[in-house]
């Protein structure tokens, strides 16, 4: 690790004062992320900017229509709500099975969508549930967040302050986690919403994306056997010594048919 | 009643509350006043020329106290490190073991061999300096792969071996071994990898060198399972001096697999500046170096076939494999797949040619050793996973074939082709009790039950010979090996009673402060609280040969009981004096000495006691109460078993679940069951891990390791594990005073071939291991596609 200057701001004005005039500046929500990449001096951020004492960005509020998220809510506090249990299970679920008991404890979903690894659990819900992303600047729709391998929307500064889910009529998650780190090798988040059926599959290809043709099939009928014969292409899916495209390409089919078998259909 | 401590007991572990406290003293919490950090620049080239160095920058850089490169250790005539084994080739000539300086002098040869070393303040501060060194390199092509490593036209790696081959070796009766499959009704032929792996021992190497001025001795702390083998190696071979000036403590060490066997580069770095910086120097390995410079494991490619008659009985078996070395040889690394690998070939049965081939060949890898089971693992995998193939393209029960071609009971001691004579075993007997704990009878409503579920339900076998207790310095000495594989053991009562027992072997997880204090308090009849067990510091310990090959208990064990025995001698000696009796007529028993025929008595502490206080005492017998014993054993011990593993296979994903275990092992006579059992639980782990998750693999292209952390080199977590079955059958050792096999390495031995073996039944298809989802899921639809055609 490089050293770097500490501060731990206790207001969201404070601290987007602090990102505004520290252009090497770096956000530090759970660490999850940052401080590997820190430890293996990956990066060398001149500051951190510690937003874990923010109290606007903590917390949970479930109302029938929606489930909103503040950026520094932990993974635990998401998995462990019964609000949330109830309103979206898919939800819960889903904050359940990152990483492990440590991760969850301290990870927060504010920085895992800022960080939009192409392995990450989150990003399947925000997209699956179209959910809106809350920031010091705006709201920006699920549909134009993710923007490629470890890139979003965010500009320079940009501070994730909270994330809101529209409550669907069903929806189901499942993932098939990569043996060695547990991320997500290939996961597909299915929902049914007011606004119709979207299918979002992550760990697949450079950030999470929808499949329009599962979602036409389950437009059609809500079963898994609509998906049983669809196969999405191999091409432009990551490839690693874990999994190959073709492969990955026969997860989207697996785990999307599950995950409607799990959210009843 | 206290609960038993003796020979036969299941006693909890002494040093767990130490170790589950966080009260261990493990290497890395060892801090020596005025200490400073090493940090090691390392090549980022699997090939490369090395230009030049500049240190300019980094030596004007804050808290630095020394920046060392290879030349420096060469102009003070620091030796390489050494391979302590040679291996004859097929042509007389000794194997190739090019030079393997401390720290590369013109060429590095894999990604994380040492170009420089930084002395500095702070850990930190090292590592920005080396940041500031500029090495300009000349990359050169790599290769990693053990077979295209040995083709015409393949980077080279070392002038002194052509072709980049160590050795071609061979062992067995090629004659009668072709003989056999010229005759033969059935040949089965498999081609086979042995997947590289990491051993990843929990604590990662660390290592301090300080230099005392006023006594002229130098002292290595580090995280090693053979401090004395440490010492020998770094004063006969690469400083040159006398080892009264070198003390190695290893203290607490947080497991090793055989990792922290050899002797490696950066203990001797250390050791090397403390004098160069006047400071302690002190290294901590991080996890990143440990993928990059821990001795692998394994990395075979292997044809091997095996001739049957027509009733499936074993002709002859022949196997010829290309083993991969690395970059370099480590220290005990030829043996690993020449000795330890082709003379456990016959493994359980009475097949009566047996003919091997092994090229061990250099690559633009981290140096390969030995590996829980060394060597042995390997045999049985191929020979397990040979013999699962011809019953099934016999269409004979898998049981049935083994039991057709298991050695008899009656058949001990038993002369198999390969060199080693096994002493005792009951092969049957364990493989019966493995068939009745699985349920092998309820396997086929199992897997329909799994069928019913849309999952492929499997069962593998294998019935693993091991040859533990490494080894009779004879035997070993005549096939190559640089040092005598005894042990030592040094007990000294103390006055008032209590006893300290000083072993040359050296725990590292094996639970020796329970399991020889156990020993000792049933010899002795001493309470087991009032032994203590000393290990890993030469200047307290007598000079012994460590932790390894399953041989603490065989071998350090019967050390123990060497020096037990002295003691009970001497003891009879006083007691007869005490008793006005003569010495003939004293009999012993856990911890009394009698008159024979009599009531009249006297008992250990009251022995001991009179040693020290010799008021009324013998005139020709020495006072005191202490005795060392050393052991050499007559032969290996062979411990035998059979693992039953069954799996269920979901053909959509390629997801291995292990729904059962079953582990019979016959470890001879059995100290404390326990820790055996933890012993076969980890084991498996490995065994598991080995199969299905594990594997290191580099970039064929540019040499570069891609399973450099835990994101992408996958150990087994608990939730990838059965809950086993575990079970012992007893056939003692005949040879060693305890009757004890050794148990260390069994699981890691037998559950590949095993798993493997399950895998494939449930696939009806051979794969590779590890058994990826991936390669799983490939092989179901093949699976899917040939029953279609059919
Ligand atoms: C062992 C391990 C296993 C894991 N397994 C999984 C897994 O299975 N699935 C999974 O999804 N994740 C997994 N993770 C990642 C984990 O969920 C991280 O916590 C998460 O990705 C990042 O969140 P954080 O709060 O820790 O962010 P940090 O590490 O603190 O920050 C990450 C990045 O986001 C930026 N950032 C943080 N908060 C904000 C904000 N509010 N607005 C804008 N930018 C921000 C930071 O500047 C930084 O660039 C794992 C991590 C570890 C260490």
């Amino acid at each position: 690790m490089y050293a770097f200057n500490y501060h731990k701001p206790k207001t969201l004005a404070e601290a987007q004062a602090l990102i505004g005039k520290l252009p090497e500046g770096k956000l530090l929500a759970g660490g999850h992320t940052l401080i590997p990449t820190l430890k293996q001096r990956l990066a060398q951020p001149s500051d951190l900017i510690d937003i874990g004492g923010i109290a606007e960005l903590k917390g949970l509020t479930v109302t029938a229509s929606a489930v909103t998220i503040g950026a520094g809510t932990r993974h635990d506090e998401v998995a462990r709500s019964a609000e949330v249990k109830k309103a979206i299970p898919a939800l819960a679920l889903l904050a359940s099975g990152i990483g492990d008991r440590q991760v969850r404890a301290r990870g927060t979903i504010g920085g895992s969508l800022a960080n939009s690894d192409p392995a990450a659990d989150y990003p399947g819900a925000v997209l699956g549930l179209g959910a809106t992303v809350h920031t010091t600047k705006r709201t920006i729709k699920a549909d134009d967040f993710f923007k490629g391998m470890f890139e979003t929307a965010l500009d320079e500064g940009e501070i994730i302050t909270k994330v809101e889910f529209p409550v669907p009529k069903r929806a189901g998650y499942m993932k098939f986690a990569n043996p060695a780190s547990r991320y997500v090798m290939v996961g597909s988040f299915v929902a049914e919403t007011a606004g119709g059926i979207r299918v979002a599959i992550n760990g697949a290809g450079p950030c999470a994306f929808r499949w329009a043709e599962a979602e036409k099939a389950l437009a059609a009928k809500f079963a898994a056997a609509s998906v049983e014969g669809l196969k999405h292409k191999a091409d432009g899916l990551n490839s690693d010594i874990h999994a190959s495209a073709e492969y990955r390409a026969h997860l989207i089919t697996v785990m999307t048919k599950r995950a409607v078998a799990q959210a009843g259909g | 009643m206290n609960a038993p401590t003796g020979i036969g007991a299941s006693v909890r572990r002494k040093e767990d509350y130490r170790f589950i406290t966080g009260q261990g003293t493990y290497t890395d919490d060892i801090n020596r006043p005025g200490q400073a950090y090493a940090y090691f620049l390392r090549s980022p080239h699997a090939h490369a020329k090395i230009k030049s160095i500049d240190i300019s920058a980094a030596k004007s850089s804050p808290g630095v106290l020394g920046i060392f490169t290879g030349a420096d250790l060469a102009a003070d005539k620091v030796g390489g490190l050494i391979c302590g084994w040679t291996v004859t080739g097929k042509d007389g000539t000794p194997h190739k073991a090019p030079p393997h300086p401390v720290i590369a002098l013109d060429t590095v040869r894999c990604v994380g061999d040492q170009v420089a070393l930084v002395v500095a303040e702070t850990r930190e501060q090292a590592r920005d300096a080396a940041e500031k060194i500029n090495v300009d390199y000349q990359a050169l092509p790599a290769v990693v792969d053990p077979a295209a490593t040995l083709k015409s036209g393949a980077p080279q790696l070392h002038a002194e071996a052509p072709g980049n081959l160590c050795y071609d070796w061979d062992f067995g009766d090629k004659a009668a071994t072709e003989a056999a499959f010229s005759k033969a009704a059935h040949t089965v032929k498999l081609d086979l990898v042995n997947n590289r792996l990491s051993p990843n021992a929990m604590e990662p190497r660390v290592a301090i060198g300080e230099y005392d001025r006023a006594t002229d001795t130098l002292t290595c702390y580090s995280t090693s399972q053979n401090p004395h083998v440490l010492r020998l190696i770094m004063c006969a071979f690469i400083f040159g001096m006398p080892e009264h000036k070198m003390r190695v403590v290893a203290p607490d060490v947080g497991g090793g697999f055989g990792s922290k066997i050899f002797c490696y580069a950066e203990e001797v770095a250390c050791v090397w500046a403390t004098r160069k910086v006047g400071r302690p120097v002190k290294w901590t390995s991080d996890r990143t170096e440990a993928f990059l410079t821990d001795a692998h494991g394994r990395d075979h490619v292997t044809h091997a076939e095996l001739a049957l008659d027509k009733d499936g009985k074993f002709l002859a078996l022949k196997c010829s494999t290309i083993a991969n070395m690395g970059a370099y040889l480590s220290t005990f690394a030829s043996s690993v797949p020449s000795y330890l690998y082709a003379l456990l070939l016959a493994g359980q049965y009475t097949t009566p040619a047996i003919y091997a081939e092994v090229k061990a060949v250099f690559t633009n890898t981290t140096p390969v050793d030995a590996y829980r089971g060394a060597g042995r693992p390997e045999a049985t995998y191929v020979v397990e996973r040979l013999v699962e193939l011809a019953a099934r393209q016999l269409k004979m029960d898998p049981v049935e074939i083994r039991k057709k071609n298991f050695i008899p009971p009656n058949a001990f001691p038993y002369q198999t082709p390969v060199a080693v004579a096994y002493d005792s075993g009951q092969y049957a007997l364990s493989m019966d009790e493995a068939l009745k704990l699985v349920d092998y009878k309820g396997f086929a409503a199992r897997r329909a039950a799994s069928e019913a579920k849309g999952k492929l339900r499997g069962i593998g076998f294998a019935a693993y010979i091991e040859a533990c207790g490494i080894a009779p310095s004879s035997v070993v000495g005549s096939l190559g090996a640089g040092v005598g594989l005894w042990e030592s053991a040094s007990i000294r009562f103390n006055p008032t009673g209590s006893v300290s027992v000083f072993t040359g072997s050296h725990s590292h997880g094996q639970g020796h402060e329970t399991t020889f204090a156990q020993v000792v308090s049933d010899k002795m009849g001493v309470p087991i609280d009032q032994v203590e067990i000393v290990h890993g510091d030469t200047q307290r310990v007598p000079m012994g040969m460590g932790t390894y090959g399953s041989r603490s208990l065989a071998v350090g064990g019967s050390a123990i009981v060497r020096a037990c025995d002295k003691l009970i001698a001497k003891g009879k000696k006083i007691a007869a004096h005490l008793l006005e009796a003569a010495v003939e007529d004293i009999e012993y028993d856990k911890g009394t000495f009698k008159v024979a025929g009599t009531d009249k008595s006297v008992n250990m502490q009251q022995v001991c006691f009179t040693a020290y206080v010799p008021h009324k005492y013998p005139a020709d017998l020495e006072p005191g109460f202490e005795e060392n014993g050393f052991y050499d054993p007559s032969n290996f011990t062979y411990p035998a078993g059979t693992h039953i593993a069954e799996v269920e296979v979901d053909p959509g994903t390629g997801h291995v679940t292990v729904a059962k275990w079953v582990a019979v092992d016959d470890f001879g006579k059995v100290v404390n069951p326990m820790i055996v059992e933890g012993q076969v639980h980890g084991g498996v782990a490995q065994g598991v891990g080995q199969a299905l998750l594990e594997q290191v693999i580099y970039d064929k292209q540019s040499g570069q390791l891609l399973t450099g952390s835990m994101m992408d080199y996958c150990l087994p977590r608990a939730e990838d594990l059965p809950s086993y079955t575990v079970a012992t059958t007893e056939t003692p050792c005949p040879h060693n005073p305890l009757g004890v096999k050794g148990c260390g390495e069994a699981g890691a031995i037998a559950a590949p071939a095993a798993l493997m073996n399950a895998i494939t039944d449930a696939l009806g298809v051979e794969i590779d291991m590890p058994a990826t989802p991936e390669k799983v899921w490939r092989a179901a639809q093949t699976r899917v596609t040939r029953q279609a055609a059919e």
